[in-house]
């Protein structure tokens, strides 16, 4: 199963350890984790359900290309990560 | 009257009690490090309220039963989906208006008759309320769904902003609402009809033909009298104005020394025409006038002022207070204030004399007594 790893900086504010968690799409495995840790969500996708505008989201590496719909694949044992994005910064 | 005040500023929440006459200290600190850009204490049901600013991760909620001991997150205002295959909105900078929470920008209780209602102010420009103590929210639609509100544009942000609620006491379904920039707004139904108000109003910043449009203006702040509900004050971006008509018309007042400029102003609960101002050098320096931090006071409805300064720095200033950063307590005789470079000021009597409570605070967004 893929496995989504939050930034350290949101464990300040929502306690959300990496998890393994079924799905194919971004959108799946990060509804997935949610489930999981459900104060997490808004912390991570906006009202609209994209990508807040200085957070950033990895597969295996590469930043997702889909911050809308969030359709990017994640292989089955993809590595997710949720980090916060410099531009914030 | 109030003997605590809630200050929020850029790295956190600072409950801020009295020891002794003129004597103010630090209690408690809530959120240290986090961006707290409002707060307000319920004096309904003792509710604390706090709206946080976390930049990356969004803005939240976050309420206390206890008086800051200990602090729960609550839902924030979510905007509506735009209409389906609708065109996305610009603004008249040509910049798209994003249906998205960007920011918690006013924070009121509803009336004395309705229990955990809480209404909320955003940007962009939007009025959410809760029933139920911030559990859950819904948008005043009308408001939002007003073809003139894409007429609103940013004034201290990128997009515009609703700053002021202020809730009749005659009757709760009254409100009156302003707007940077987007001018007054009305409603009698508790927000299923507005009126746009503040006629009067004049903006120096746009071309001659929209200066007294009442949509073209930039309300730093609008405050209400509570004993003479009708007695409305507003510091604006190029100047000050009084209604005395429920916010439909406004008179400019031109007189306040050292300068029309400002951001906050504080209306006597009890005296309709005794109201405070801190005034800075106009727009484009925003400091003080000469480098001392002054109070302007007006007891007679604006036909003169006093400069307050006993016990502000005279010398070497540069103090900006922004518009929730002054407040006065139920008494009338007690106000503080804060500044974006760390001070906090209390006063006891009206303004005659302050004292410092701290100059080095974080940048300090808002000040509230606990009423």
């Amino acid at each position: 199963m893929p496995r989504v790893t939050f930034t350290r900086n949101l464990q300040r504010h929502v306690a959300c350890p990496p998890c393994e968690v079924a799905g194919g799409t971004v959108r799946e495995v990060l509804d997935a984790a949610f489930a999981l840790y459900p104060v997490a969500r808004g912390y991570v996708l906006d009202e609209r359900g994209e990508v807040r505008t200085h957070m950033i989201l990895f597969v295996d590496g590469q930043a997702i290309s889909d911050r809308r719909a969030l359709s990017d694949t994640v292989p089955e044992h993809g590595e997710v990560f949720v980090m916060q994005a410099l531009s914030g910064g | 009257m109030s003997d605590r005040l809630l200050v929020s500023t850029r790295k956190g929440l600072f409950t801020v009690g009295r020891k002794g006459p003129g004597a103010w200290s630090i209690e408690r600190v809530s959120f240290l490090g986090d961006n707290v850009s409002l707060a307000l204490a319920d004096p309904r049901d003792g509710t604390w309220y706090a709206a946080l600013d976390h930049g990356h991760f969004g803005v939240k909620l976050q309420r206390s039963d206890d008086q800051g001991a200990t602090w729960e997150e609550i839902a924030v205002p979510e905007y509506p989906a735009p209409p389906e295959g609708a065109a996305e909105e610009k603004d008249w900078m040509g910049r798209t208006i994003p249906w998205k929470l960007i920011r918690i920008w006013a924070l009121e209780t509803g009336g004395a008759d309705q229990p955990g209602l809480i209404w909320a102010g955003t940007l962009p420009g939007g009025l959410f309320k809760s029933t139920d103590r911030g559990a859950t929210w819904s948008m005043a639609r009308a408001l939002w769904d007003d073809p003139r509100r894409i007429k609103w544009a940013g004034g201290g942000a990128d997009y515009a902003g609703l700053h002021s609620i202020c809730v009749d006491p005659r009757n709760s379904d009254h409100l009156a609402v302003a707007v940077s920039t987007g001018g007054v707004w009305a409603t009698e139904d508790g927000g299923a009809t507005w009126e746009l108000r503040g006629q009067g109003l004049r903006a120096e910043y746009v071309p001659p033909e929209d200066t007294y449009n009442p949509l073209n203006q930039d309300v730093h702040r609008l405050v209400q009298c509570a004993a003479a509900p009708d007695r409305f004050w507003i510091q604006h971006h190029n100047g000050v104005f009084r209604s005395d008509d429920g916010a439909r018309t406004f008179s400019e007042i031109t007189n306040v020394p050292p300068a029309v400029f400002g951001f906050a102003v504080a209306v006597h609960p009890e005296h309709p025409d005794t109201a405070w101002f801190v005034p800075s050098t106009k727009d484009e320096k925003r400091i003080p006038v000469d480098g001392k931090v002054v109070v302007a006071r007006t007891r007679d409805g604006a036909k003169s002022f006093d400069v307050l300064c006993h016990g502000l720095p005279q010398d070497h200033a540069y103090d900006l207070t922004l518009r929730h950063a002054l407040d006065i307590d139920a008494s009338g005789d007690r106000l503080a204030f804060g500044s974006s470079t760390g001070s906090l000021w209390v006063t006891e009597d009206g303004g005659d004399h302050w004292s410092s409570i701290s100059n080095h605070l974080p940048p300090v967004y808002a000040v509230r007594f606990v009423k």
